[in-house]
């Protein structure tokens, strides 16, 4: 039933007659023209998220020293990076801290700077202090540097997300008696708000839920530059239920590992971010775009605000002792009312991830796409669709030979 | 004697007394409510002018009623260039200073609703919300 293939949309696209349109536009025309119409019309659909993703981080090549040095501890504005790789290389996670940090020693720690930090200050093209210590070795004698570097002096910066973008997100409640610190934010007791953060009908993942398009080697905006999607990400067991209203859907579980050349990203989509009482994160900003190759493609790129569901989950305890008991489904177009109704009670939300930023970067993306700059590639892989049926495995305690 | 503005912050056993007129009554000050706000918790903040020969016999009283008082001296801005417009604050700003903008889902601050609590401050992941004194 293919009506397009990537090739023709390319063609269009480089021809400058393509039709672009972003997923908030795309719900719109579907409503008043139909599917079959605007899937006839429409090529590509885009998408957008900013939100924090702590799976981030960049692996750098700061070159070589004279005499030469192999790092073994390394830090970048003392926040410590990776020393396990070859000499020169290492990778700066975006939750790391510094060794002095008083973490939540007085809770709720303030985790003002760390490797989210690093990065948004190596993205504004900021002077870094980089240290290294070696042990010394006939080919690498140095034991010592500090020095300072900016993204310029780098052989290689590249972010290398191993879990973004994800599908959809808890929202997370607080049915206990104090004031919870979580990566989800500041939850008051008994119910006293609603976190959530997912942008909802632009959320990339929520517009292709069976992996239709998106997969190894999709070309996608990537912390306001072109990056790519180079695996599933990690924990990645998509599911897609129906949900409680006609044509509306739940699903979950996908992810997204993203890879991309940090020297041409910008610090407006890649903002270091300290998350009271848990910790330092990167916020990072992510379109995708999606082909309309058909119409069932179009179907869910097509999905409103309204037939996006999100699971309500309490933080106090059923989150952090693993339990699997949720509070019920809620959809985004009622969590992005203000409100919603958890136990009976009215609850306000708010949202951890920008919607008006999603927004911006499903705009940006369809520009760089109608001006020729960006065009799509086709995936050389898909990623395992829910029907390959993935679960999460848990962690359990336990000895060698149990 | 000039009045003075002070930030009042009632526990939420005191929030439903008429302390207030009881600093009229008793204390023959007067009294300017510049903002007022009761949370969901029941706690109430008021910025206040005050003025009159038994101020400090009338924050005394306030103090021994439970009220904490402190000298309005502080301010909170927003940096805009910092702001990622998340959305993180909205729901602990207990007066509704830091709301979202619907539908263009944009968060603005309301500086003149804003009762300087300062929970913002530390809940805003890009230290967005700023003290200025
Ligand atoms: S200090 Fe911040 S949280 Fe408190 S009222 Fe003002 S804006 Fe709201
Ligand atoms: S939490 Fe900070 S960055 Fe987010 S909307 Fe509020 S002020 Fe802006």
């Amino acid at each position: 039933m293919s009506i397009k293939t990537y090739a023709e949309i390319n063609a269009r696209l480089r021809e400058g007659k393509a039709v672009v349109v972003t997923a908030e536009e795309v719900t719109t025309m579907v409503q008043e023209h139909g599917l079959a119409e605007t899937a006839r019309r429409v090529d590509v659909v885009t998408t957008g998220t900013f939100a924090p993703m702590c799976s981030s981080g960049v692996y750098l090549n700061f070159g070589h020293s004279a005499p030469r040095i192999k790092g073994h501890q390394i830090t970048l504005n003392d926040v410590p990076a990776y020393g396990g790789l070859a000499a020169v290389d290492t990778y700066l996670g975006a939750t790391a801290l510094p060794a002095n940090d008083p973490l939540n020693s007085n809770h709720p720690g303030e985790f003002r700077h760390g490797g989210g930090h690093v990065i948004h200050d190596l993205v504004a093209g900021k002077p870094v202090k980089l240290r290294v210590t070696g042990y010394g070795t006939d080919c690498y004698p140095r034991q010592e540097v500090e020095t300072y570097i900016t993204l310029d002096d780098l052989n290689e910066a590249v972010l290398f997300n191993p879990r973004n973008c994800y599908q959809n997100y808890n929202v997370a409640v607080n049915l206990g008696e104090r004031t919870l610190y979580t990566y989800m934010g500041v939850l008051k007791p008994r119910l006293g708000n609603a976190h959530y953060s997912t942008s909802g009908q632009l959320s990339p993942l929520l517009k292709d839920p069976y992996f239709r398009t998106i997969g190894v080697g999709t070309r996608i905006f990537l912390g306001g530059g072109i990056g790519y999607v180079v695996w599933n990400g990690t924990q990645h067991c998509p599911s897609v239920r129906e949900g409680p209203t006609e044509g509306s859907v739940f699903a979950a579980g996908g992810t997204l590992t993203v890879l991309g050349d940090l020297k041409q990203m910008s610090p407006d989509w890649l903002v270091g971010a300290s998350i009271l009482g848990y910790g330092a994160t990167l916020v990072v900003g992510i379109g995708v775009p999606i082909p309309i190759l058909d119409e069932e493609i179009l179907r869910c790129a097509a999905r409103s605000d309204a037939e996006l569901y999100a699971p309500i989950v309490d933080y106090s305890v059923a989150y952090p002792q693993r339990r699997p008991e949720i509070l019920g489904l809620v959809s985004y177009a009622e969590l992005k009312s203000g409100t919603i109704k958890v136990n009976g009670r009215d609850v306000p939300t708010a949202p951890l991830s920008s919607y008006s930023k999603a927004r911006e970067i499903a705009h940006l993306l369809k520009d760089w796409l109608l001006s020729g700059k960006f065009t799509l590639t086709e995936p050389v892989q898909l990623l395992p669709s829910p029907d390959a049926g993935l679960t999460g495995k848990a962690l359990e305690i336990k000895g060698p030979k149990e | 004697m000039t009045p003075k503005k002070v930030v009042l912050r009632f526990p939420a056993d005191v929030a439903d007394k008429p302390i207030i007129y009881y600093l009229v009554k008793d204390f023959d000050l007067m009294v300017n409510i510049l903002k007022a706000n009761i949370n969901p918790h029941k706690q109430g903040t008021m910025i206040v002018e005050l003025s009159g020969d038994k101020f400090d016999a009338g924050l005394a009283f306030l103090q021994e009623r439970g009220v904490n008082v402190q000298p309005l001296s502080e301010e909170i801005v927003r940096n805009e260039e910092q702001c990622i417009s998340c959305g993180a604050c909205t729901a602990i700003c207990p007066s509704q200073a830091l709301f979202i903008d619907r539908p263009s889902m944009i968060v603005q601050f309301d500086g003149e609703k804003c009762i300087v609590c300062q929970l913002c401050t530390r809940a805003c992941p890009v230290r967005a919300m700023e003290v200025k004194f």
